[in-house]
């Protein structure tokens, strides 16, 4: 079964080319390493509500080895050269997802998280966004609420989102490990990260105050509310 | 006067009577058999004591709270909202189930005897050596996805010893296998000191292995 991808333009990795030598007649074969994208704002803009010692090891440690190790994996394999989102999709293997998939996903996740946040990040949206979530969760603070709940009620490891189909319609929902809504078929337009590794140097076990500040700190809601807008297309 | 006094007595084991609407008493939070710092430098006092009294005890109280729940639900014939704490349940009693475990798997470092005996022989016999072990039971919990435990299980059935992780806090008994050593590793297990390296987190934690009360868990399982 084909699922269709939603590419977010600002969520494609850069690809690096490392180019083989010739030997002898044989054409030179490129492949394209996936490489480890910055978040769009310097490693301490975010404090004092992430600080910058969670965003060296969240990003430097943690994001950096899922692309090592995602590149390792596939180096040598059909998978090399393909795009993130191909590799993503093709390990998802239709629901029984191949060890390349925990690093792909993960790699994919990550990049979408930071580039969800902003410092002086929070507030509300605006203009249709707005309208939408009143909409569909009957007030901005009842669809707070419940995307704080779904954070809260993911257990051990995972992620938190909103996600909008085609007609605009907005839905919640939570995924384990490095599960993302893109191979369910759906198309997220904000995620939060519960892991543990995602607040534990900040608030350790106080998840609950990690995602209010997340939610009134850190949403970038211009990227969402483009998000939401090219889900649409 | 004797009977006025036995009516009083009766009186009181009566309002002494435990709630019929709840079977299964109140779960407690056990302390540990060592002070939070007895563990260092292998594990940190700031870790133990974040994981005993914020995570474990977390999960007593989720679990009493869903107990009780559940409970309320039997009493009123809910059997769907029986089945919607069933997740609850599993959560919350497993993370009590296997912290509860892991408490008793520590000793502090000054303590710390290597196997001997019937545990020792069958390490060897499966293993080839107490490294050995280590190596592959480390290999196998390293690996382990997002949230969950490394465990060495006896097999009641082959009277073997078993290497196999557990997601998030699924108890091992539901695979019918004895837990005998379990090993945490949820990042809250060892974040603070080990950060995003957990293969040094497993290597030290073998220092503070209370192999004395493996063998005991193994002695139990084989009566």
């Amino acid at each position: 079964m084909a699922l269709s991808m939603k590419i977010q333009a600002s969520s494609l990795i850069a690809g690096q080319r490392r180019v083989r030598p010739m030997t002898g007649r044989r054409a030179v074969v490129i492949k394209a390493a996936l490489e480890l994208k910055a978040p769009p704002y310097a490693l301490d803009a975010l404090e004092p509500h992430m600080s910058k010692q969670t965003l060296e090891f969240h990003w430097g440690k943690h994001h950096r080895a899922y692309v090592d190790n995602m590149n390792k994996q596939i180096a040598g394999t059909p998978l090399d050269g393909k795009s993130l989102e191909e590799v993503v999709l093709a390990s998802w293997n239709g629901g029984s997802p191949t060890p390349v998939f925990n690093n792909a996903a993960q790699v994919w996740n990550h990049t979408f998280f930071w580039e969800s946040m902003k410092p002086n990040g929070g507030g509300a949206p605006t203009g249709k966004l707005a309208e939408a979530i009143v909409r569909d969760f009957g007030s901005f603070e009842k669809f707070k609420e419940e995307f704080k709940s779904a954070g809260l009620t993911q257990f051990g490891s995972g992620w938190a989102w909103l996600n909008a189909d085609k007609s605009g319609q907005l839905s919640l929902s939570k995924t384990p490990n490095a599960v993302t809504p893109v191979v369910e078929g759906k198309t997220p337009i904000l995620t939060v990260d519960v892991w543990e590794h995602a607040y534990y140097i900040d608030v350790q076990n106080r998840r609950p105050d990690y995602l209010t500040t997340f939610i009134e700190k850190l949403i970038n809601w211009d990227v969402v509310a483009e998000r939401y807008a090219a889900a649409q297309k | 006067m004797l009977a006025r006094g036995l009516l009083a007595s009766a009186r009181e084991n009566f309002n002494a009577l435990p709630r019929m609407s709840r079977l299964l008493s109140t779960v407690k939070l056990p302390d540990l058999p060592y002070d939070y710092g007895a563990l260092e430098p292998y594990i940190s006092g700031q870790i133990m004591e974040l994981h005993h009294s914020k995570h474990h005890a977390a999960y007593v109280a989720n679990l009493n709270k869903a107990l009780e729940q559940q409970a309320e639900a039997e009493a009123k014939g809910d059997v769907s909202k029986i089945i919607t704490l069933q997740g609850a349940i599993k959560f919350n009693g497993g993370g009590h189930i296997n912290h509860d475990i892991f408490w008793t798997n520590l000793v502090p470092p000054k303590d710390f005897e290597p196997p001997t005996g019937e545990l020792e022989a069958l390490i060897k016999a499966q293993w080839k050596s107490l490294d050995n072990f280590i190596s592959t039971f480390n290999a196998q919990t390293a690996a382990v996805q997002g949230s969950g435990w490394g465990w060495l299980g006896y097999n009641k059935g082959t009277g073997r010893l078993e290497i196999i992780a557990m997601p998030n806090q699924d108890p091992l008994s539901i695979t019918g296998l004895v837990p005998l050593l379990g090993v945490d590793v949820w990042e809250h297990a060892y974040y603070l000191q080990y950060k995003n390296v957990r293969p040094d987190y497993l290597k030290a934690i073998w220092n503070v292995v209370n192999w004395k009360n493996v063998a005991d868990r193994l002695a139990a399982a084989k009566k």
